[in-house]
């Protein structure tokens, strides 16, 4: 017997910690959907590691978002009883792995973002937000520098492999546009200087970017029309399959530990 | 007989001693300590208070670890010790111990280089076999058998060998 959602009390911090952790956990449970089916042993422990660092930050984030929710709401809690249109991740990272090309532009225009965004964030006067920015930011580095070389070797590889590589980013292009979100909830947080703007990553990111597209010899797409829902709870239809697998356990066995 | 200061101060010793040869599960030859994760323990009204940090967020060791600290401290008969884990400052290879790195070196990881933090987006870096000594050796991986490690190959002797790398 499945068990009912819960009911989450979003002020601006929690909802801001929420959109920032199921971003983390999407993403991180795409990756480990990889798990002995990546296409090489590397890649296989590569995607996974990854996938890992991203559930550990997730964790610390929706550990925080509960206690400042203040409502008994823990980690556990706000990752499997929160239904699909209560989560609040980037539409980007719940799309569907496709074949390897796709995971590895995904990850790479997510990671180009993450890495300047938990850079900048390290300075915010929310302690805990600035220690888990600090964790976040060097594991970043890394996933960006490992989507970027994929990029590179995709793309300037052979016709397939470049094919693929150009389909993915003209299909996962238009999901980027969520990455500069911020709406009235966000603004107040960032009028307090509490978050940083992600509009003010924009120059960096695209220069980023460009910068490796350029190098794989592909093409950014021409149009600039922009998806968006995500951090709203509007999902594309593949967010609650993602969840139905995820959360399985914890709404057939209310409170099951290891 | 003793005052309160110096028998809290003689527990916290006790106690140090004994978080500090609880091993990391999954490179058994370093200790918490020579990791840099036992960061702090303090003693609070006769309380044992220990503190620890994680290597990476994800890190699956630390749930682990933070039993066994419990499992040392009990040898000791100090009971129920409240283990905290922060984040702050973000832990970084730079805590590792000499004695860590030597440890390290001869059960064949290379340990981290000094001087960790940012590299440029495809930097290189020299990493010496632990096996060899060589410094022809060349990335297969940045994501190795844990989080901590990448996987290396040394061209000179051929072996693979596993980097504990920078962060």
């Amino acid at each position: 017997m499945a068990v009912a959602s819960i009911s989450v009390n979003e002020s601006p911090l929690v909802l801001y910690a929420l959109r920032r952790a199921d971003d983390a956990l999407i993403l991180g449970h795409r990756l480990s959907e990889w798990c002995g089916h990546a296409p090489m042993m590397e890649e296989d422990m590569a995607l996974a590691n990854m996938g890992l660092d991203l559930i550990g930050q997730a964790r610390e984030l929706y550990s925080y978002a509960g206690k400042v929710e203040g409502a008994g709401n823990d980690e556990d809690r706000l990752a499997y009883l929160r239904d699909v249109r209560q989560y609040r991740n980037l539409l980007l990272v719940e799309q569907p792995n496709g074949d390897f090309a796709r995971t590895i532009i995904r990850q790479f225009l997510y990671s180009a973002f993450a890495d300047l965004y938990w850079r900048e964030m390290m300075t915010s006067p929310d302690a805990t937000l600035a220690a888990i920015a600090a964790k976040s930011e060097k594991e970043s580095a890394y996933h960006l520098r490992h989507s970027s070389e994929w990029v590179i070797r995709l793309g300037d590889g052979t016709a397939e492999s470049h094919r693929r590589a150009q389909e993915a980013l003209d299909d996962l292009w238009a999901f980027t546009g969520e990455l500069f979100h911020a709406d009235d909830s966000d603004r107040s947080l960032i009028a307090d200087g509490v978050v940083i703007d992600p509009e003010r990553l924009r120059s960096a990111w695209s220069a980023t970017i460009n910068n490796v597209v350029q190098t794989a010899t592909l093409t950014l797409p021409a149009r600039d029309w922009m998806q968006k829902g995500g951090r709203t709870g509007h999902h594309s239809e593949h967010l609650g399959h993602l969840l139905s697998e995820l959360q399985s356990l914890q709404r057939s066995f209310p409170g099951a530990t290891w | 007989m003793v005052t309160a200061a110096t028998s809290d101060s003689n527990l916290r010793k006790v106690a140090w001693a004994a978080a500090a040869q609880v091993a990391d599960p999954e490179i058994p030859v370093l200790t918490i300590e020579d990791l840099g994760v036992l960061r702090d323990i303090a003693v609070v009204d006769g309380q044992v208070e220990v503190t620890i940090t994680p290597t990476y967020s994800g890190c699956p060791a630390m749930n682990m670890i933070a039993l066994e600290i419990e499992l040392a401290l009990a040898r000791e008969g100090i009971a129920k010790p409240v283990v905290t884990t922060v984040l702050s400052p973000a832990w970084t290879t730079d805590w590792m111990s000499d004695e860590g790195r030597r440890k390290l070196k001869d059960y064949g990881i290379a340990p981290p280089q000094r001087g960790g933090g940012r590299r440029a987006l495809f930097g290189e870096q020299q990493v010496a076999c632990p096996q060899c000594g060589a410094i022809d050796t060349e990335v297969l991986s940045e994501f190795g058998s844990t989080s901590c490690k990448a996987l290396w190959r040394c061209k000179s002797c051929r072996e693979p060998f596993d980097y504990f790398k920078c962060h």
